[in-house]
């Protein structure tokens, strides 16, 4: 009798452990939770440091892009034309008086005579002017005044695939100058070089898509002028515009835009033995084009034409002595590792560890800044793949040889380039689109980078939970007593977002002024809201409390903006969560003063670094050096990220600054 | 089916040859018909009688026919002539080509060729030159009027030309057209004949033409296609391709294929080497003309030297002579005035014609030459000399259509159709009077997956928005149903005679489809076909003189409306990531386990019996070692006694003990590895 009895006990008891599995995992994680945080975020740190071992090398996925495959057939025949068209303009340059409608004309007969369809596009400066209500979408939908503004013209030219159904579209932008004049050599080096890829494809037999060559008149930005041209092509406007009859010709469905520019760069300190193709494809709001595009260059340009691919790279972090240490470091653990297991092949040298961290770095940035760099950024807001090439050559373009050779190679380069993407059947969509690169054929795919903001984010719901155990209120509706505050500050940081539409309704003021007004709105904002809802240190409002609800909505805006711009939530929370860690009241009383000294030390400094003012200020200081970073500038810096649409704006005075708030809040908390 | 399956060994002998001694007393006529319907032969038992009567009436025939085949090549080199003119109405077959230089120094080739048939033919189901195949479709189907083309290319109907007759036939949109006219009266019926239809003609000429059954790609327009009574079918396929399986089976149509006569020039690496490549059937049934079809081929081709070129340069092949079938072979060369009007020496041809008219309205010259003259040692070679250089164009269609969408993203989006006057070429037609009015009619189908909202109808004339009451006369629309039927939208417009452009956008949402109703390649996107505008109230005709009897030249005289069609539009869609189909399986495979885990879990539990349970635990005095591990844990963590009991669940299931373990067995394990490793 007994022994069944105490059977069933048994059993029952190993029942009732199981089905609590789940519950007491996360019990666990929360009594161990200060462990679990600090490992977690060590961890996160880590394993960003680690991203350039664990890039992969890229490779073409869609199998129908066939780079390379096709020997190319610009010939001299094709650059010798070019050469002329070069020529051309810069006579019209130094001779004629207008050359910025000269050169248009001249441009369009070029392509007439190779049986192409042309037009002129017009296009105006366009107001950049912050209006929090379109902020996402890209056009406010202000009909263009061509009259009493100075106007470019882009010129347009269309070949129409021989056999082709006139579905799809290849565009290629050569963007020129005309009023720089110390660049008209570039400029017209990079219409030579469209020119002479623009009357192979018109007598190529094989086109499948339809090509549209946009020379686009860059007086306003590379980027103006592109962005012009496409929202005419996607939402034209059919109201006015009576009298002029305006043509604009089209050609299907964009399947790849590829922008292309000669930049003549001053006698570096750095010889180069090669001509260099620069790579940008970041576009707004850390949009990237596909892998396979930038993987399609990078592979004619280096294994067909002997060109040296770059991109983007912090050459401040090459010589910084921290990275070059951490690279020793990595180069030493991957000797031992591979000294341990042969298998495991992680050792990189330190150099190129350098190397890998600072394009690392200025790939995360500019994604994370949610500003393009250059002209594909236009083409992407229409989910079009898009890259930007900078071409610059070894020799002067002064010299005639010289530049029929340069032009020679980079019009195969792109020649390849367009007949891969004329080989595709469907749109880009085999590779990645979520991507970091750390060198031009390396990449750290979304899978891999995810890892250290999981890391970093994983705490704080861990904290949050294990806070509210903490507190002496066992009300499970005991959180609601904080909303008030946590209401206070969202609302402030809201009506904070919302000035800089006023404040720039106010004309001519200089940006220190405006930012001035910003600060003293901003702070007046806070204290109305302080007066109407009354001070946020009621009688229940614990500071474990308020910080449990700090952290649960820092958390939620995090991953918010990792869904939006991730780079950005990836920096952010870089900042974001040691605050939210860290955060102790000064007149808390604890038994271990050594702790509570060096906790209060690390307070003050981030409640100073937390500051988003300071912390742009400081992210800029860290990318481009010390000197240059003042904080006065920050108004600037905001007006170029709501220039263009970028939401870190959004992000750093919705999510970081209500955060920055709370945190002093909890600082200055009485402790009653 | 089985009508149309390739007749062999005796069968095939049976169909191709005229049966003169059916008339024996036999119960032939069931038993003969029986033969041409392979399907019913099988299927109909026979009586013993009957199928022993049929067996010796078999042998008959096999020996009959046997010194048949034998006799009759004798028999037609006798002459053809005195075999046919047995009755009046006769087939009829010719052939004819028409060259014409094009203002960007490419060349129109347009092959015509024309089968008739006499409403009753003496021969009963059998004919001499007529395709069997055709009048068998036109006779189980009830056509009235059909026509197929295969395009591939776009007629460039601003170089090219548009509001001649050659352009307003030849202009055809990419990809597969089909449409057809039946003879029959109820809806269903129409709808039952057009499925087979597609099917017939998708065996005939290898092309999938076949997915025109389906209900989603065919629609039924009333007026804006060609006015009916409800009996015209309609139906495209942008995306089908077109190569040499399809003009195979077309060839084959003709009585000398493409072994004799202008067809011998068909060299399929020049014809598909050009830019713009039609290949049409068309066929016209009635009682009083019997059957006529028109198969024609319209390819642009491009010579290699753009100033001179000559048949032969264009073709790689010679024409030598005439096929001995055809009633007429003629070559024609049709120069467009406005090519030689300013310099009559621009242009030098060689080559002597055989009869030289202008048109009426002296639009264009045609010089025709006879096949009949030249023969295998004297080709026919039409050779042109261009002798200056000159950027001309043809007559333009009044208003410049031209289709596109607008928009980005997955959600949404907007069709719109823009229509630009070509003033200058149509100076004549207009005059700026406040009465004077263009009508335009536009056809657009447009498949279901793209939900259009008609009444975001919005009409723009020189850049101000018009009411569309003001200027639609009349509109026809059939609102697409999901995976039922397409969108059909007809509507006429009118507008002012002075306009210089107009534009009209419509709205649509993008649809989602089921996953098995995505084609392979759904990330290139789907298509919405052609747009036909076409305008009424202009008329593309040339009047030739009487002297030149040419069944192609006689086309040219209809009253055909000007019309172009617009281009073919590609909507990407959004498409789910069909390269992993694990991902997905594996994730549905977790939540549905962690679901029906917690599920099965919660459902299970007694809680009250549990909260009973463990109120008898607490009474009972714990065991030694338990009490040992919490007392260690709390000392651990730095917390009372008292806490820690009020907290039960935070109590932590690995002790340190458990930690040490695991710790030492890991460890274990790696010095293990390691030394496994480097040994």
């Amino acid at each position: 009798m007994e022994v069944a009895e105490v059977e069933a006990e048994v059993e029952k008891k190993a029942t009732a452990t199981r089905s609590r599995l789940i519950v007491r995992l996360a019990a666990l994680l929360v009594s161990y939770s200060t462990l679990v945080s600090v490992v977690c975020c060590l961890a996160g740190l880590i394993a960003l440091l680690v991203l350039p071992l664990l890039a992969k090398n890229t490779y073409i996925s869609e199998n129908a892009l066939l780079p390379g495959s096709a020997n190319p057939v610009l010939s001299y025949q094709h650059v010798t034309q070019a050469n002329n068209l070069i020529l051309d303009i810069m006579n019209i340059a130094d001779d004629k008086e207008a050359p910025d409608i000269e050169i248009p004309k001249l441009i369009a007969k070029y392509m007439e005579i190779l049986g192409a369809e042309t037009y002129h596009h017009k296009f105006s400066q366009p107001q950049n002017q912050f209006h929090p209500l379109y902020f996402f979408s890209t056009s406010p939908n202000s009909p263009p005044t061509l009259a009493n503004l100075s106007y470019g013209t882009s010129t347009v030219g269309i070949i129409r695939a021989p056999r082709g159904d006139g579905k799809e579209a290849i565009v290629l932008v050569s963007p020129y100058n005309t009023q720089n004049a110390g660049g008209i050599d570039a400029s017209a080096s990079s219409i030579g070089l469209a020119f002479s890829v623009f009357s192979l494809l018109s007598r190529a037999t094989w086109l499948a898509k339809d090509i549209i060559w946009v020379a686009s008149d860059s007086r306003f930005g590379d980027h103006t002028s592109v962005s012009a041209w496409l929202n005419d092509y996607h939402n034209p406007n059919f109201i006015g515009d009576a009298s002029s009859n305006r043509i604009f010709k089209r050609a299907g469905t964009m399947a790849c835009g590829i922008v292309f520019k000669v930049v003549e760069k001053e006698r570096r300190e750095k010889y180069e033995d090669r001509d260099v193709v620069t790579m940008y494809a970041e576009a707004s709001n850390g949009q990237m084009p596909n892998l396979d595009l930038l993987n399609v260059v990078h592979y004619l340009a280096v294994h067909r034409q002997g060109i040296r691919v770059r991109i983007g790279m912090f050459g401040g972090l090459v010589k910084s002595h921290l990275v070059r240490v951490l690279g020793e470091v990595m180069q030493q653990v991957g000797r031992f590792a591979r000294s341990l297991n042969p298998d495991w092949r992680f050792e990189m040298p330190s150099s190129e560890y350098v190397e890998g961290t600072a394009t690392l770095a200025s790939s995360i940035y500019s994604q994370a800044l949610g500003v393009p760099t250059g002209p594909h950024g236009a083409f992407r807001d229409y989910q079009v793949d898009a890259v930007t090439l900078e071409l610059s050559p070894r020799f002067s373009l002064k010299n005639e040889h010289t530049r029929l050779a340069f032009l020679l190679k980079g019009g195969r380069l792109i020649e390849g380039t367009v007949r891969s993407v004329n080989n595709l059947l469907e749109k880009f969509h085999q590779s990645f689109f979520l991507y970091f690169l750390t060198a031009p054929n390396k990449f750290v795919s979304v899978g891999v980078y995810m890892i250290p903001f999981a890391f970093l984010v994983a705490p704080l719901p861990i904290i949050a939970a294990s806070l509210f155990n903490l507190t002496s209120n066992r009300n499970p509706w005991r959180w609601l007593h904080t909303a008030k505050p946590l209401l206070i500050t969202h609302t402030w940081s809201v009506v904070v977002t919302l000035l800089p539409f006023y404040i720039s309704k106010i004309s001519d003021l200089p940006s220190t002024h405006c930012m001035l007004t910003w600060a003293g709105g901003s702070l007046m904002a806070l204290v109305i809201l302080y007066i109407v809802f009354g001070s946020p240190y009621s009688k229940h409002v614990e500071w474990r409390l308020l910080k449990a609800v700090m952290i649960a909505s820092v958390s939620i805006g995090l991953c918010l903006m990792s869904i939006i711009n991730f780079a950005t939530a990836q920096i952010g929370a870089l900042f974001v969560v040691p605050m939210c860690l860290f955060a102790l009241p000064i007149r808390v009383k604890t038994n271990n003063s050594l702790i509570r000294s060096m906790v209060m030390t690390c307070n003050l400094v981030m409640a100073v670094l937390g500051f988003p003012v300071t912390a742009v200020a400081l992210m800029q200081g860290v990318i481009k050096g010390f000197g240059t970073v003042s904080i006065l500038e920050f108004w600037d810096s905001m007006k170029f990220l709501w220039g263009w649409n970028s939401a870190t704006y959004l992000y750093l005075v919705l999510v970081h600054l209500p955060c920055w708030l709370l945190f002093l809040h909890i600082l200055f908390h009485p402790c009653r | 089916m089985g009508l149309f399956e390739k007749p062999k060994s005796i069968w095939s002998i049976l169909n191709s040859r005229p049966i003169t001694f059916y008339t024996s007393s036999f119960p032939l006529e069931k038993v003969g018909s029986s033969f041409f319907h392979g399907e019913r032969f099988t299927s109909r038992p026979l009586t013993g009688e009957g199928a022993m009567a049929s067996h010796t009436f078999l042998s008959l025939l096999l020996f009959y026919f046997y010194t048949f085949h034998l006799v009759h090549p004798i028999h037609c080199s006798v002459g053809s002539n005195a075999f046919d003119t047995t009755s009046a109405p006769q087939e009829e077959f010719s052939e004819e080509l028409l060259l014409k230089p094009l203002p960007d120094y490419k060349v129109l080739a347009h092959f015509h060729f024309t089968s008739t048939s006499p409403p009753s033919s003496s021969n009963g189901q059998h004919h001499h030159l007529f395709p069997k195949s055709i009048a068998q479709l036109v006779k189980k189907y009830k056509i009235r009027e059909l026509e197929l083309s295969f395009t591939q290319g776009r007629w460039n109907y601003d170089r090219w030309g548009a509001s001649d007759p050659l352009s307003t036939a030849n202009g055809k949109p990419p990809g597969v057209e089909l449409w057809a006219l039946f003879d029959i009266p109820t809806k269903e019926e129409i709808d039952a004949t057009w499925r087979n239809l597609t099917h017939s003609l998708s065996g005939l000429f290898c092309a999938s033409i076949n997915f025109l059954e389906s209900s989603t790609s065919y629609s039924a327009p009333l007026w804006g296609f060609l006015p009916n009574n409800g009996d015209l079918r309609y139906g495209a396929l942008p995306r089908e391709a077109v190569c040499t399986e399809n003009i195979t089976p077309w060839l084959k149509l003709l009585p000398c294929r493409d072994k004799a006569g202008i067809a011998s020039l068909l060299d399929r690496p020049s014809i598909y080497r050009g830019h713009y490549h039609s290949q049409r059937l068309k066929l016209r049934s009635d009682g009083l003309n019997g059957i006529v079809i028109e198969q024609t081929l319209s390819v642009v081709l491009q010579p290699i030297d753009r100033t001179s070129w000559s048949m032969h340069q264009l073709f790689k092949k010679s024409l030598m002579g005439k096929c001995a079938l055809a009633k007429s072979s003629k070559v024609f060369l049709e120069i467009e005035r406005s090519l030689v009007s300013q310099n009559e020496n621009i242009l030098e041809l060689v080559g002597e014609a055989d009869m030289v008219t202008n048109d009426q309205r002296d639009h264009s010259t045609i010089y025709q030459y006879n096949v009949e003259r030249y023969s295998e040692h004297e080709a026919l070679d039409i050779r042109v000399n261009w002798k200056k250089l000159l950027q001309v164009s043809f007559l333009q269609t009044p208003l410049h259509a031209s289709r596109f969408l607008m928009g980005s993203g997955n959600e949404r989006g907007s069709i719109a159709i823009s229509l630009q006057s070509a003033r200058n070429s149509t100076k004549g037609l207009y005059d700026n009077s406040k009465n004077c009015f263009t009508r335009v009619v536009i056809f657009q189908v447009v498949p279901w997956y793209v939900k259009v909202y008609y009444h975001t109808l919005r009409i723009y004339v020189d850049g101000a928005i018009r009411d569309a009451k003001d200027v639609v006369e009349k509109i026809n629309v059939t609102p697409s149903e999901d995976k039922v039927s397409p969108g059909t939208l007809e509507m006429m417009l009118q507008f002012p005679c002075g306009m210089m452009s107009a534009a009209l956008t419509l709205d649509f949402d993008k649809g989602f489809l089921h996953i098995d109703e995505y084609p392979p390649d759904a990330n290139q996107g789907f298509d919405i076909p052609s747009a036909l505008v076409s305008f009424p109230d202009f008329i593309s005709r040339r009047i030739y003189p009487d002297s030149i009897s040419s069944p192609l030249l006689q086309s040219y005289k209809g009253r055909n409306i000007v019309k172009s069609y617009t281009e073919v539009l590609l909507v990407p869609l959004t498409t789910p990531d069909f390269s992993m189909p694990y991902n997905v399986i594996t994730f549905t495979c977790t939540v549905l386990a962690l679901y029906f885990g917690s599920m099965v879990n919660v459902l299970r539990r007694r809680v009250s019996e549990e909260e009973r349970l463990a109120k008898s635990k607490d009474k009972r005095k714990p065991g030694l070692i338990p009490l040992l591990i919490s007392k260690i844990s709390n000392k651990v963590r730095g917390i009372k006694e008292d806490s820690a009991n009020q907290s039960q669940s935070s109590q932590p299931i690995l002790g340190p003990k458990v930690v040490f373990k695991v710790v030492l067995i890991a460890l274990i394990a790696v010095l293990g590895h390691y030394f496994f490793n480097s040994s």
